[in-house]
């Protein structure tokens, strides 16, 4: 036995009550796993009770477990074999909590698979089956349990296990040996029974150590930026090594940005070191100048990772409020998370425009922004997305497919032909609608319907809306006509620096003199387009959203347009949109055709 | 080198840089036990040598001598920013807990003092799942409502080491960098590393504290263990659990899920 090893993973799954606590309490014992005071504490727990001593009771730690009699969460138990020692990570069947046994699962090395043989094959079998899949479990026993209750019937464990064998055929696994237990009684977990003397393979420990130990894959590098930390006055980019290796002097390739790099300086936890492998927490310090930010990937030179901003996933749902279609969530692939829009959901039962609390479906994404991953590779990090709402994940998925549909160039390297030198990522420029009109005419309105039509479309949009500056920034400015200028002339700068970092804008300002909108458009250039919000005076003073009109009827406030300041109805609109006649929704869609 | 103790050190190290990106005022709390002094071995790692936000000494005054005096050097010998924040009296905890666990209490409440007082979205702990049978059903991170409690019932799911602290006025998350360790990892790595431990780890006169606490509620156990390799040797042998010498885990069936579910560690 060596003791240094780290243990084999194993989760336990199956449907409720097949005997899942049972059988790892059973495990325990019979290995030597369970020590005095754990025993000692239940004993005494269960004579205060009155009640014979459970072995299941060793896993329900919890008091709220003992209340209900499930098992609530996962829970860590460790024993060892002969040959190595094992960590059982506790699934419980219970379906309502599955998100806990996607918890346990997903850092488990091998399942077992238990099947009641009195029940069969449970829904929740074949459930938790295609989950460990989509996890990435692929060692699997499944242990045909109860034989007891069957009286050690050979026939009944030959059927379940070509019912099993075929289930899980249709899942692309062939399970490493199916055997059967009586758990309750010990049989067939370490020691053999003379109940099941017709059975020749492995007792359950047996099939445990003949699995064989996750081995490193020989993908090429894959190190996901963590974080970018300031130390001395260099920048080092942290992360984990997710594949392949690293070494000072390697050339690397910084996705989704595409710049080059060479490795100067690498930390492996806290050492100096010249190279580190999968596995390995690192800082990275390069050679030149690059742009370094949580998200980004690392992959060599000539890398075959994919820039894509459409993800089909092969996805697991967790959350009580189902998956819709046009819903939108943040995606998370290595630490690089971004916003998406669900475009469809193809789920395996039901309406096929969602996916419910442990249901499955082939889910299409569209991105924000391009995300660097690599597709089809379902058992490498870059392989895998989780789905998160409110900073909860709700799913997760195994990336089947990507593509990159949206102009490659969202982004431009200048790349020094030696791969050193600087490099400077100019993002595509945003679009501005600077939306112009009396107050009451609806610019907030459809600017703000504008930015949810945008964000739809996946895409980040920013309103300036005047009412608001004036709130902050141009609080010092009042309505005369050099301040309405000035307003005018900083909100523009704002726009122009935002569309620059390649966001779109979209601006509500009254804006009512031809030569403010020229200032306007000299500071935006040709890209901005100017909308006409019209409405006749007659239907901003009714609708009135700030009360303004009435107060300038009433003569206490001045200078306001419309009213006591002019408006030049403008001769200079890229389009007029009237919404006399328009409803916002309508008047924000004919807005962004302009565009 | 141990292929394991690397791969335990790599993760830890992962989680500390997760929790230091997604938390905005994170704190680490120093027990000054084996484990917190792991912790911030780690963190120390973590972070290229300073670790950026304070370790917090959630203290009762009832501390040995020994502790003081370990934390007194190596706050300084580790650049550590120390905030020794004094727990609330003996008076202020539940009457209807049993004594030790009255005297824990009082770390629960020093811990929501501490939270209020800093603003700390996030708490570093050293708790490991193999100490504790509540403590196995721990996440790496785990939201709590600001007087710490703990839904275990209604936990998000964690996979994949996707680490997601939630945003929500009046929750903190707890940051378990050293869930996956055992104990005999933890000293494993400590003889590996030549981490600094409390004397009171190593026997004098037959006896040596396997788990430090507070006095009058830590009793230490028979060990002629005096050196780590003894230690290690020791723990390889026994079947007594590591918490055995805590009083208050054991006045009571439900003593210690209690203390848990009202903000204990």
């Amino acid at each position: 036995m060596s003791l240094g090893a780290p243990p084999l993973g194993i989760v336990i799954v199956g449907h409720v009550d097949h005997g899942k606590s049972t059988l790892i309490g059973r495990l325990l014992l019979d290995t030597g796993a369970v020590d005095a005071g754990q025993l000692a504490r239940l004993e005494q727990a269960a004579q205060r009770r009155g009640e014979p001593l459970e072995l299941a009771w060793l896993l329900d730690a919890l008091q709220v477990e003992r209340d209900q009699g499930i098992t609530v969460d996962t829970s860590r138990i460790w024993f060892r074999s002969s040959l190595r020692p094992y960590v059982i990570i506790d699934a419980p069947g219970h379906s309502e909590f599955l998100r806990n046994m996607v918890s346990g699962a997903s850092g488990a090395a091998a399942a077992v698979l238990l099947v009641d043989a009195a029940q069969g094959v449970g829904e929740q079998t074949r459930r938790h089956s295609e989950l460990l899949v989509l996890l990435g479990v692929r060692q699997l026993i499944v242990a045909i349990n109860k034989m007891d209750l069957v009286g050690h019937d050979e026939a009944r464990f030959e059927a379940l296990k070509a019912e099993t064998g075929a289930m899980l055929a249709g899942l692309g696994i062939t399970p490493a040996a199916t055997l059967p237990l009586a758990a309750r009684d010990g049989a067939n977990l370490v020691l053999r029974s003379e109940a099941l003397g017709w059975y020749r393979g492995p007792t359950l420990v047996e099939a445990l150590d003949a699995l064989s130990l996750p081995v490193a894959s020989d993908a090429p590098l894959r190190l996901p930026v963590q974080d970018v930390y300031r130390r001395a006055g260099a920048r080092w980019a942290v992360g984990r090594v997710d594949s392949g290796d690293i070494k000072v002097g390697d050339r690397l390739r910084i996705l989704p940005t595409n710049q080059l790099a060479v490795v100067a300086e690498l930390d492996v936890a806290g050492q100096r070191r010249e190279a580190a492998c999968a596995g390995a927490a690192v800082a990275v310090r390069f050679g030149n100048e690059v742009l370094l930010a949580r998200g980004q990937l690392m992959v060599p030179e000539s890398h075959d990772a994919m820039l894509a901003d459409h993800l089909r996933l092969s996805a697991f749902w967790l959350d009580s409020e189902p998956l819709r279609v046009k819903d939108r969530v943040q995606l998370r692939v290595h630490a690089a998370q971004v916003a998406a829009t669900v475009l469809s959901i193809d789920a395996a039962s039901g309406s096929g425009e969602e996916v419910g609390p442990g249901g499955f479906a082939d889910v299409v994404l569209r991105l924000a922004q391009p995300l660097a991953c690599d597709p089809g590779r379902t058992a490498a990090p870059t392989g895998r997305a989780v789905l998160l709402r409110r900073d909860r994940i709700c799913g997760g998925g195994l990336v089947l497919e990507g593509e990159r549909r949206t102009a490659a160039a969202t982004g431009r390297a200048m790349l020094a032909p030696d791969g050193t030198g600087l490099q400077a990522i100019e993002p595509e420029p945003g679009r501005v609608l600077w939306l112009f009109g009396l107050s009451g005419a609806g610019k907030s309105t459809i600017a703000r319907t504008v930015k949810q039509l945008l964000a739809d479309l996946g895409r980040e949009a920013v309103v300036l809306d005047g009412d608001m500056l004036r709130l902050g920034l141009n609080s010092d400015l009042g309505f005369s006509e050099a301040d309405r200028s000035e307003n005018v002339r900083r909100t523009a700068q704002i726009a122009a620096l935002l569309s620059r970092q390649g966001l779109d804008v979209v601006v509500a300002v009254i804006t009512p003199s031809a030569a403010m909108r020229g200032l306007a458009r000299d500071i935006l250039g040709s890209a901005a387009r100017f909308i006409w919000v019209r409405a006749s005076l007659e239907t901003c003073a009714r609708r009135d959203p700030k009360g303004l009109y009435a107060r300038a009827s009433a003569g206490t406030l001045s200078g306001f347009t419309g009213l006591s300041a002019p408006f030049e109805a403008p001769l200079d609109a890229d389009m007029i949109i009237d919404t006399d006649v328009l409803a916002p929704e309508a008047a924000a869609a004919a807005a962004l055709a302009s565009l | 080198m141990s292929a394991h103790l690397d791969a335990l050190e790599a993760h830890s190290i992962f989680i500390l840089r997760e929790a230091f990106h997604a938390l905005e005022r994170p704190a680490l709390l120093w027990s000054l036990g084996k484990d917190s002094n792991v912790l911030i071995w780690l963190a120390r790692k973590a972070f290229l040598g300073e670790i950026p936000f304070p370790v917090a000494h959630l203290d009762t005054g009832l501390e040995f001598p020994e502790v003081y005096a370990f934390r007194a050097r190596y706050s300084t010998e580790w650049g550590l920013r120390l905030i020794d924040n004094a727990c609330p009296p003996l008076e202020e905890t539940d009457p209807s807990l049993p004594p030790g666990a009255r005297i824990a209490q009082r770390k629960s409440l020093g811990l929501a003092q501490a939270l209020e007082r800093h603003g700390f979205d996030g708490l570093i702990t050293g708790i490991r799942r193999d100490e504790q049978a509540t403590r196995a059903k721990e996440r790496v991170f785990s939201p709590r409502a600001l007087d710490g409690s703990w839904l275990a019932t209604d936990q998000p799911p964690e996979f994949w080491d996707h680490l997601v602290a939630p945003r929500a006025p009046g929750l903190h998350v707890r940051v378990h960098p050293l869930l996956a360790w055992t104990e005999i990892d933890v000293w494993r790595y400590i003889a590996r590393e030549n981490i600094p431990v409390c004397p009171l780890y190593f026997a004098r006169d037959g006896q040596r504290f396997r788990s430090l606490g507070e006095q009058g509620i830590t009793l230490p156990v028979a060990s002629e263990a005096d050196t780590i390799e003894a230690i290690i040797a020791e723990l390889e042998a026994t079947r007594t659990p590591e918490r055995a010498g805590r009083t208050m885990d054991h006045e009571s069936e439900d003593a210690f899920e209690r203390l848990r579910s009202g903000g204990y560690l």
